[in-house]
């Protein structure tokens, strides 16, 4: 342990503790911007100096460790001029119309301000002025948001090890920027949207949609459909301030029948459809000698990295179209058919955890005799938001249950929005398949967990499955290596861009640095969906009846032609 | 490879070759016409120069004279410079076409060329190098071969005494001993801070690890400054041999030469003193058969001013975007890769060699009490003798200003003296006599920086002076840090509105506010310094800035929005010389009448302030 005084106050922290860990583990709360744990551990912003005692100049508490016997003042007069003068200097730069960003309300750099109390901007002066990319159908981008934290350098870098961003130019014209200074759209972008959780103001962030999805409500013509992916329902609540990993499935669907939809589903119906395909081609592939590994593709910012980096390694990809893609392809097509629904008027709206979903509805192959599969994709917090507009009082609303025929789903779909998730449920599957009986085995614990990357093998009707399960695009990558080099000893492997999964997910509430150093996020938002899957009474994707109903009425069986049609992309 | 007894060899023979270079009165029939072919000179075509000695000799048939290029001498000014030894003759301001009736007159005739003898502040002719009162002061450690040896010739760096450190730090000292001598000798780090050596050193000698790093730091940035840049022109091997030596002593087998890819002649001599060096066995595996081993690589700088700093310069050299680490850990710990490492400056690492060899207490005599030894400046603005001058530390400014440089041309005023470059800060008229080193020079709100040293007479206006220093600073800012990145932006902002007339009443207190935490609160020296500029001409000029703010007017008459150009009508003669050369026709009135200026049309250019013979147009 190591004794220091912070603010006059004598305390004892673990050695190797930063200045800015100990006084926040003593209730010290030092203000950052552009310190983000782990990722951007880099002193740029300079908010959160402080005054050593003997030393020259000011420490950077985000940095710098603690040592023994150190006098440490947070708040003494030339700390708080300077920390003043430099947020003077960040506002000064900065486009200062809070009342109609994206990030009202939900702004680092807007709650320093008010933390340090700024009533004026004293060092007023030129202002960056750059053209907004909006081009990619995920990700804008308002360099004249931008505080130079590096925040996303950082994630993009480090954590998915892309690169796509980066800082250019020098002194007050350094800006982050993509290579050429294209647009996002046209460079080594996935669209994972982890940049987005990352930055502390607008300037970066989804590309919204909340106006076209209003507009076809409004549309009196238009029959419009929605449904939520898994990761959705255990974060949405906490833009409304509830705890981080309270499950709202039910107030969210009462605020989504309020909002104006005409049918609310349930995207974990179309996981279990995406199950009942993707198990069926892995087990095709094992007996055929076809491609192996077979590797997940429900994750759009995923794919697109495989296509940027692994071109000549495609085939390795199922064909499968992700959950809500399926989806939608099946309410434009048995489901208006059914219920006699033209289905040129059906919209098909998906609320999802992801900003690169934006981008994969938008793909050519995502669409059945030229009708779409998806016509908008919005995030979590743009429901939030819409939610907000329809003066709905969220905290509030009473649970309702998920629009029948095809609201029913099983546990298998609900773990689609954590890391293995995937994985599992088509092992659960899978082997019930190949033992040719019901398994008592449902939960395989050894694809849960937060390691980057998890493998785990399986006897399975006496043969062995090897299966690995990875997420976070840095971590793909090395999956990736390894079947290009010929090296990869596994049969099924499942690939999340985002790490953690869904849950995490870019188009998920935006927690700030705090928050992220302090709690594991991703671990209480894991708990909730692992326990809607403990709660399902079915926890297989094969046993949901809509299932069953679904291939009796129009599907046949898996794999089949007409499942082809309409749930798998052609290669 | 050599052994040490091929090296000694080596040098006995050479030395006795090369005593005509040092000793002007050397028994020798032989000539050497030294052509100075440092950066200013090359460009005023010495090479040229040589070649044409060199056919002029050949078909002249004349023995005994060899034509030798060397570094920089110092006197830049008086550029381009020949000088022949023995005899010490210094030949000033030679054209090429000067070779034929130097060869001719003072070579075969003996006579010497009269109208090119370099000629002194007070006019009179010099007949040797030494009599010069630009040379009288000095006193030559850092730069003692520049000037005398061929950089591009290994030999003749061996000749005098050249390797001779390293061979003693292998063969008779301990690596705590040469630390030792280092340390007591009292050297500092001449890139500015001025950093015990030694301290440095002992340093990274304590880090476990097998893995450690010597680095020259040759990103000379401050403008006007280039001792270094001198020093690797004029005498590479001597960088390269301390390295070597710097690399003994903490356990480093690898070295880094960072320098300006700007300065190609440096890195050419460089190149070929790495080479003759390895082909020597001077770097490599094995040094002197001692077991040693350490080698040398170039690494060029694109010209990022921040890249000086160093840890900036750490990650450039790794590969990455140039922009500084927050410290600690320092370098010395956690540097390049990650491994201990040393950076030293060029000039630091010039002095190496000679401490090692005539020992650390010879070294601490020079100087003062807390700096030792001599300091290199590059010498320039409104100074009769601009170029690079060693003194002792200690020497007043008044003397390097007035007895090295000469004094102010023009029978102006000295204004101020500009230290440390965009990092430093202007020294005032009262502070002349101020002896130069580390403590004195920041006590007085500059610092020694890496040695620029800029005189300004009473012409220059300090607000403009500061502005163009932050100007400077701004675009080389590497943008990581908020207070240097838009804080010295918003300086440069207020300072611009000053010299335009367009400042605001609580400008200044916004100026010093800036300046004082972007001071406190940047991560780097870049940040932290960069407004001294302004913090010490606020300190010295503060009526000029209040002048510029509330009077809108600027005393210099330098700041041209600020400033009326009137003529006199009792002075006007009407000669209309101001009228003619009014290059926007601002001027009426008819012969033998006093001229009229059109204010409106005035663009403030001053050229008839210049014309006027009878001093009638005044700012």
């Amino acid at each position: 342990m190591v004794n220091l005084k912070i603010d006059g106050k004598e305390i004892s922290v673990e050695e190797g503790t930063t200045i800015l860990e100990a006084a926040r583990q003593n209730g010290i709360d030092i203000p950052t911007l552009c310190f983000l744990k782990d990722i951007n551990e880099v002193g740029d912003c300079r908010m959160c100096i402080v005054e050593v005692e003997g030393r020259r100049g000011f420490a950077t508490s985000c940095i710098q460790k603690v040592e023994e016997g150190m006098n440490v003042s947070t708040t003494s007069n030339a700390v708080i001029e300077a920390r003043k003068t430099v947020l003077d200097l960040i506002l000064s730069n900065h486009h200062r119309d809070c009342l109609t960003c994206n990030r009202n309300g939900n702004c680092e750099l807007q709650a320093i301000a008010e933390k340090l109390h700024v009533d004026n901007v004293q060092f007023e002066g030129e202002k960056t002025q750059k053209p907004i990319d909006d081009k990619s159908p995920s990700i804008v981008r308002d360099a004249n948001k931008c505080i130079l934290c590096r925040r996303c350098v950082s994630t993009c870098k480090k954590v998915q090890e892309i690169g796509a961003i980066d800082c250019v130019n020098r002194g007050f014209e350094s800006c982050i920027s993509t290579s050429y200074d294209s647009s996002l759209n046209d460079v080594n972008c996935t669209f994972c949207g982890q940049c987005i959780e990352a930055c502390p103001t607008a300037a970066l962030r989804e590309k919204e949609n909340i106006q076209d999805v209003w507009r076809k409500i409004r549309d009196k013509e238009a029959y419009v459909v929605v449904q939520t992916a898994p990761a959705v329902r255990v974060a949405l609540g906490e833009e409304f301030g509830m705890p981080i990993g309270t499950n709202v499935t039910g107030k969210m669907v009462t605020a989504l029948k309020r909002i104006g939809f005409d049918k609310v589903f349930d995207t974990n119906t179309g996981a279990d459809l995406t199950i009942m395909e993707e198990a069926n081609e892995f087990i095709e592939r094992l007996k055929n000698n076809g491609v192996l590994p077979m590797i997940t593709s429900c994750s759009p910012g995923w794919v697109r990295f495989a296509e940027q980096n692994f071109p000549e390694n495609m085939e390795h990809l199922s064909s499968c179209k992700s959950p809500h893609q399926m989806f939608g392809a099946i309410i434009k097509s048995y489901f208006a058919e059914k219920y006699n629904v033209p289905k040129e008027k059906i919209c098909t709206v998906s609320v999802m955890p992801c900003v690169a979903k934006k981008y994969e509805c938008t793909r050519p192959e995502m669409e059945v005799d030229g009708i779409r599969d998806v016509d908008y994709v919005i995030t979590t917090r743009e429901l939030a938001k819409m939610i907000k507009q329809a003066n709905i009082n969220f905290v509030d609303l009473e649970d309702t249950n998920f629009d029948q025929p095809m609201g029913e789903a099983s546990g298998a779909g609900a773990i689609f929005g954590t890391t293995g998730g995937v994985m599992e449920a088509a092992v659960r599957t899978a082997v019930d398949t190949l033992e040719g009986k019901s398994i008592d085995k449902v939960e395989y614990k050894e694809v849960r967990g937060e390691k980057g990357i998890k493998e785990a093998v399986l006897n399975v009707a006496g043969k062995e499955i090897k299966i690995a399960v990875a997420s976070g695009l840095a971590n793909a990558r090395k999956i990736m290596e390894q079947i290009k080099e010929g090296k990869s000893p596994y049969h099924f492997i499942e690939i999340m861009a985002c790490p953690g999964g869904c849950v995490m997910g870019g188009g998920q509430p935006i927690k700030n640095s705090k928050t992220r150093a302090t709690v594991d996020v991703a671990q209480l938002r894991k708990n909730a969906i692992y326990t809607i899957d403990e709660k399902s009474t079915i926890r297989k994707s094969h046993e949901n009846p809509v299932m069953k109903q679904l291939y009796e009425e129009f599907l046949e069986k898996p794999g089949s032609h007409i499942a082809h049609k309409y749930l798998h992309v052609s290669k | 490879m050599k052994t040490i007894e091929d090296i000694e060899k080596i040098r006995k023979a050479k030395r006795e070759e090369l005593d005509l270079r040092i000793n002007t009165s050397a028994d020798t029939r032989e000539k050497h016409i030294l052509v100075c072919r440092g950066t200013g000179c090359t460009s005023s075509k010495s090479p040229k120069i040589i070649e044409n000695f060199r056919r002029i000799i050949e078909e002249k048939n004349i023995k005994n004279v060899r034509v030798i290029q060397t570094g920089c001498f110092g006197l830049c000014a008086k550029g381009p410079i020949v000088i022949i030894r023995p005899e010490e003759t210094f030949y000033a301001h030679v054209k090429p076409e000067d070779c034929e009736e130097i060869i001719q007159s003072h070579i075969c005739e003996g006579k010497k060329v009269e109208r090119l003898l370099c000629k002194d502040i007070d006019g009179s002719v010099v007949d040797k190098l030494d009599d010069l009162t630009f040379y009288k002061k000095q006193k030559r450690i850092a730069l003692k071969n520049c000037g005398v040896i061929d950089p591009e010739d290994i030999d003749e760096y061996i000749a005098f005494d050249g390797y001779k450190a390293l061979e003693k730090v292998l063969t008779q000292m301990t690596p705590d001993e040469v630390i030792d001598v280092v340390s007591k000798s009292g050297l500092r780090g001449r890139g500015g801070a001025g950093f015990p050596t030694g301290k440095k050193w002992s340093f990274a000698k304590m880090e476990e690890g097998k893995e450690k790093y010597i680095i020259c730091n040759a990103d000379e940035g401050d403008p006007g400054a280039f001792m270094d840049r001198s020093i690797l022109e004029g005498d590479p091997n001597c960088v390269i041999e301390a390295m070597a030596i710097a690399g003994y002593a903490i356990g480093a087998n690898q070295g880094y030469i960072y320098v300006r890819a700007e300065y190609p002649i440096a890195v050419q001599r460089l190149k070929i003193a790495i080479k003759q060096a390895r082909e020597y066995g001077l770097l490599g595996e094995n040094i002197f058969g001692t077991g040693f081993k350490f080698d040398v690589d170039i690494r060029l700088g694109a010209g990022a001013f921040v890249c000086g700093e160093e840890t900036a310069l750490l990650e450039s050299v790794e590969g990455k975007r140039g922009q500084p680490r927050v410290k600690p850990p320092y370098p010395a710990s956690k540097g390049l890769f990650a491994k201990p490492t040393v950076i030293n400056n060029v000039e630091t690492l010039a002095n190496i060699t000679k401490i090692i060899l005539n020992g650390a207490e010879w070294y601490a005599s020079i100087g003062t009490e807390k700096s030792k030894g001599t300091k290199v400046f590059a010498l320039g603005g409104n100074v009769n003798n601009v170029g690079l001058v060693e003194v002792p530390m200690g020497t007043t400014l008044r003397e390097i200003v007035y007895d090295i440089g000469g004094g102010i041309p023009n029978g102006r005023e000295f204004k101020a003296a500009q230290t440390g470059g965009p990092s430093g800060g202007c020294i005032p008229v009262q502070h002349l006599d101020t002896p130069i080193d580390y403590e004195s020079l920041s006590s007085i709100g500059s610092m020694m920086g890496s040695g620029g040293l800029i005189v300004m007479d009473d012409s220059k206006c300090m607000v403009d002076i500061a502005r163009f220093y932050l100007d400077f600073t701004v675009s080389e800012s590497c943008g990581k840090c908020t207070p240097c990145r838009i804080g010295t932006k918003r300086m440069l902002e207020i300072l611009t509105r000053m010299c335009e007339g367009k400042a605001e009443q609580d400008d200044i207190y916004k100026l010093e506010t800036l300046a004082n935490n972007i001071k406190n609160a940047s991560v780097c020296g870049l940040g932290q310094t960069a407004p001294n500029p302004v913090l010490s001409t606020l300190k010295y000029f503060k009526e000029e800035y209040e002048e510029h703010v509330s009077d809108k007017k600027c005393r210099a008459g330098h700041c041209k929005e600020l400033c009326d150009i009137k003529i006199d009508p009792q002075k006007c003669k009407g000669c209309g010389l101001c009228k003619r050369n009014c290059p926007v026709n601002a001027i009426s009135g008819e012969v033998k009448n006093p001229h009229v200026i059109d204010q409106s049309k005035c663009i403030k250019c001053g050229t008839c302030v210049d014309k006027c013979p009878f001093k009638a147009i005044s700012k």
